[in-house]
């Protein structure tokens, strides 16, 4: 049977073949991001069908009878499916928003189909963001979105559109103008907290951090990688670099070979001394529950618990960008009294495995005079005995930690943690490792210290009676500079280095600055773009004196904004059209400017044949052509036909005037 | 009795709500201003798919908890707001003129042509003018110029056809919203009977009676006043009337020729009024092409006999509104 193919409503405008090919463009534009996002069959299918649209508008060919549209949607469907195994969810949904698109476009005739794919146009566009919202990802949208907008404007422009130049300009001021209005709902929106139904596991792919074990070799693929871990912002005066120690997991119990967490439950206690250094960190997403802070937190603004281990633990994973403040101690005295239990825990070696490294831990113990002496021959035996910091340390065997201490001696912060935790409680000693990033880059520009995944590092803590958990780096005794200069500076010789560690000289230094301002811009875009949700919208509106306004309160604050603002661009246009800002009237301000410079003043009473005259007549010279202007710009102003050939003469004729 | 038309729609529910909202508005002479007073403004079902299109945004965005997603959905949600003001803006300030209405004969389309101009000189894309049920007309305003647009609407009767009430409205710059305003001026256009050939054959000459044609002063006849056209000699210049009504005219003359003859409505005995008249406005026709001096008698009125295309109109005129209360 064969289907008429529906009629256009009545009314609707008619859909020109340049109307659609502009749609096409601009669609195809906001799709293509996505070739980086989806496997590649995807977009490509979509562009097939962008390409077949085209060819029945340009070539004649023809679109496809409805079962064959039928038969090739499910196909798409069976398609994306057999690839996802499920229909729903980020990356299944923006595959089968995309094949329908497509396959929207193969049966697009009206103008009703057209205006539908703009609309589902622009969810391609926020699709985009679910995958990057970096700033070049951004500035492409911006362009799409003008793309998408100005296609928009071409289907609702009539059978006889403006230029080309025109529809660009109108899509542009209409989405200029709209500005103000998105940055009043952007912080005045009432945010509620996601996620609303679950974040989809493929979000999480891909992200790097910590772990909540360390194995030999786990935290050297961290410290290759360049990427920011997180940033942090001062209300104090930033740490001196030997104390930026940033606590992450703290790993309290060894199986021979690597540290995992433990789950004592057991209260903590913290004293300060001094000051407490307060900052805000802006976290990238690790898919952890870690919310790095500097050693040790006391306090946070986050909804996010403080273990019994000095950890700061958020409630869900971090899968998106997180802020936070928190106040810390530098200087601080941590569970001075611990419990048995969590004494036994933190003393416990397994039965096999480091029987060397115990042997001498127990030998040098019983030949000190106490506790402090004993932890500064080991440190000592590090730094004397020929250990070298690297990143590329020879494999481990079975027995890892005697092998590291008495063959190998080559190794980086997590074999000389291990170590000296070992050879702590095998003396007696309390000792736990404590994982997290060490250091930091300063960024003058920005004032704010950049932590990457490279500073990785893994330090230990031992409990002393009385003093309670201390910290204590055998990484430093190695590699003083380590500490000090942080990564770039341990590493020196031909060690293998990554990449970005090798510049020097003028153009190393140039390519150093221009990172400086390029991390400041996105920790800007970051702190205000991206990071902000309910917590700093609250923040926001407490610091512009608003801590008690409700969902209602702002409700009516962003509809009074929303109104003001309408009201103001009303009154600039109305003020310019008061002005007289017609075209011909521009033109012939720019003359009266010429002949102000000149001398010749125009009195506001004075209309333009007048003027003219008198002008004439202090400058014969000048007489005939403006008396022809004047005339010009007196038919156009007060005549009543205004005619785009005379507003071009009057514009020649102004432009050639001199006086 | 009134046989003029009014084709517009008055009993579906926008015919409704327009007669109510335009009570008491009377028809306008000759311009009539778009501005807030008489502009409406409403969304399009595209305007409701846009803020659905939204408000999934906005949950995607809120489960994500993604900041660039806020950021368009706000963007397009201002963008939204900014378009109505901008579908607006593209009717404010329009003027609507009413121009020339060419008489029509019954069964053939009138037009009624419209001239727009714009205070600003801004270019006014996307505008439709529509009468009743009709074919929407495109037209645009370009800039710092006047666009124009005819409404044709089927003259089914003689007499004087009113446009009545007609839209023109506009869904630029992004269809989601529809701003139209309701138009009605003070204007009809003539509509002649559809000549009809009876077979009967028209009257010829010879039988005249006097005529009572007054000479003219150049020994022509003087055959009735036109319209002034640029070119006229000033001799013929209508200077009486000028005075009385301020309307610039011609006198037009003929040269006598031939022999007269008269048009009668009685003299079509057996025919119902309507066929009469058709028959009539057939022989006008026919006697102006033949180049007669014909006469037109009706019931009550009479032209004298004379040629030309005035003459012919005047008469096309009687008959047009012959037994219609002007």
């Amino acid at each position: 049977m064969k289907r008429k193919s529906p009629r256009p409503a009545h009314g609707e405008p008619l859909l020109t073949g340049e109307a659609l090919s502009w749609l096409l463009a601009a669609l195809a534009f906001s799709i293509l991001p996505h070739f980086l996002n989806q496997p590649p069959w995807v977009p490509a299918l979509t562009l097939a069908c962008f390409g077949w649209r085209y060819a029945v508008l340009r070539r004649g060919w023809r679109l496809p009878p409805r079962w064959l549209l039928t038969l090739l949607t499910l196909i798409a469907i069976a398609l994306v499916f057999a690839w996802y195994r499920t229909v729903v969810g980020r990356d299944a949904g923006v595959a089968l928003l995309l094949l329908m698109l497509g396959l929207k476009l193969m049966e697009t005739r009206h103008y009703r189909d057209a205006m539908l794919t703009v609309f589902l146009g622009y969810f391609v566009v926020a699709t985009n963001f679910f995958y990057s919202q970096e700033i070049p990802v951004a500035l492409y949208m911006v362009a799409t979105i003008l793309g998408v907008t100005f296609a928009l404007v071409g289907l609702n422009a009539g059978e006889r559109p403006p230029r080309f130049k025109a529809r660009l300009g109108s899509a542009g001021a209409l989405l200029l103008q709209s500005l103000p209005l998105m940055l009043i709902l952007f912080v005045l929106f009432p945010r509620l907290p996601g996620p609303l139904w679950g974040m989809p596991q493929q979000a999480r792919a891909g992200l790097t951090g910590l772990s909540d074990r360390m194995e030999p070799g786990s935290i050297s693929e961290l410290l290759t990688s360049n990427a920011t871990a997180f940033r942090v912002s001062f209300e104090t005066v930033p740490p001196p670099a030997a104390q930026r120690y940033w606590r992450g997991p703290v790993l309290s119990r060894f199986d021979g070979r690597g540290w995992r967490r433990d789950f004592s439950g057991a209260g903590q206690q913290l004293e300060g001394f001094g000051e407490p250094l307060r900052y805000t960190v802006s976290l990238e997403a690790h898919d952890k529950l870690w919310l790095l802070a500097l050693d040790v937190p006391s306090e946070t603004s986050e909804d996010a618990t403080l273990t019994p281990e000095h950890e700061l633990l958020a409630k869900r994973p971090v899968t998106q960008l997180k802020q936070y403040r928190v106040t810390s101690w530098t200087d601080y005295r941590m569970d001075a009294d611990m419990g048995a239990l969590r004494r036994t825990e933190t003393l416990r070696l397994p039965a096999q495995g480091a029987e060397r490294a115990r042997e001498l831990a127990q030998t040098w113990r019983a030949e000190a005079a106490g506790d402090e002496q004993f932890i500064a021959r080991v440190l000592q035996h590090f730094n004397q005995q020929n250990f070298v910091y690297t990143l590329s340390p020879p494999a481990l065997g079975a027995n890892p930690v005697d092998e590291f201490l008495f063959q190998t001696r080559r190794g980086f912060c997590e074999h000389y943690a291990s170590a000296f935790a070992v050879m702590m409680r095998a003396a007696g000693i309390p000792a736990r490792v404590v994982t997290g990033y060490q250091g930091g880059e300063w960024n003058a520009l920005g004032e704010y210290l950049l932590v990457r995944q490279s500073d990785a590092h893994a330090w230990v803590e031992v409990w002393l009676e009385d003093r309670g958990w201390l910290r204590f780096d055998p990484t430093a005794a190695v590699s003083p500079a380590r500490i000090e200069q942080g990564i770039r500076g341990a590493l020196v010789g031909d060690e293998t280095r990554p990449a970005y560690m090798l510049r020097s000289g003028l153009w190393g230094q140039l390519r150093d600055r221009a990172e400086m301002l390029w991390d400041s811009t996105n920790y800007f875009w970051n702190n205000w773009v991206l990071g902000f949700g309910p917590a700093q919208q609250r923040e926001f509106l407490r610091r512009i004196g608003l801590g008690h306004i409700d969902w209602a309160g702002m409700v009516i604050l962003m509809t009074v904004l929303m109104t003001i603002s309408g009201a103001l661009s009303v009154l600039v246009v109305l003020l310019r059209r008061r002005r007289g800002d017609d075209p011909a009237s521009r033109q012939y301000r720019r003359l009266l400017k010429r002949l102000r410079r000149a001398g010749i003043e125009h009195a506001p009473h004075e209309g333009p044949l007048d003027f003219a005259e008198r002008a004439a007549a202090l400058r014969p010279d000048l007489a005939e052509e403006l008396r022809r202007l004047s005339a010009l710009y007196a038919g156009l102003r007060y005549g009543r036909v205004g005619d785009a050939t005379l507003v071009r003469a009057l514009r020649s004729g102004v432009a050639r005037f001199r006086v | 009795m009134t046989t003029a038309v009014r084709p517009v729609n008055e009993t579906g529910l926008q015919g409704r709500i327009a007669a109510w909202v335009l009570r008491n508005r009377k028809p306008a002479p000759r311009e009539i201003r778009l501005d807030r007073r008489n502009i409406y403004i409403l969304p399009t079902r595209y305007g409701m798919v846009y803020v659905a299109t939204l408000f999934v945004m906005l949950l995607g965005a809120t489960n994500y908890q993604n900041s660039m997603a806020f950021l368009l959905a706000f963007l397009l949600a201002g963008l939204g707001l900014n378009a109505m003001w901008h579908t607006h803006r593209s009717l404010a300030g329009l003027r609507v003129i009413r121009a020339s209405t060419p008489p029509v004969f019954a069964g053939q389309t009138a037009l009624f042509e419209y001239v727009v101009e714009s205070d600003d000189g801004r270019l006014r894309p996307g505008l439709v003018a529509s009468i009743g049920n009709d074919l929407p007309v495109a037209f645009r305003v370009p800039e710092n110029a006047q666009g124009r647009f005819h409404l044709a609407l089927p003259a089914t009767r003689r007499g004087r056809l009113r446009p009545g009430r007609f839209q023109i409205y506009t869904r630029y710059p992004l269809g989601l919203f529809h701003a139209w305003s309701w138009l009605e001026f003070d204007q009809s256009a003539l509509v002649y009977p559809r000549p009809l050939d009876s077979q009967r054959e028209m009257p010829s000459g010879g039988g005249g009676q006097d005529g009572a044609a007054r000479v003219g002063q150049d020994g022509e006849d003087f055959t009735g006043l036109r319209e002034y056209r640029p070119g006229d000699t000033l001799k013929h210049i209508d200077w009486k009337a000028l005075a009385r009504t301020g309307d610039l005219l011609t006198r037009e003359f003929t040269e006598a020729r031939g022999h007269d003859i008269w048009l009668d409505y009685l003299a079509l005995g057996g025919l119902d009024p309507e066929t009469r008249l058709r028959v009539l406005c057939h022989w006008v026709l026919d006697a102006e092409r033949r180049g007669l001096r014909y006469g037109l008698r009706l019931p009550g009125q009479s032209l004298d006999p004379a040629g030309g295309e005035t003459h012919r109109d005047r008469c096309l005129e009687r008959l047009a509104l012959f037994g219609i209360g002007d």
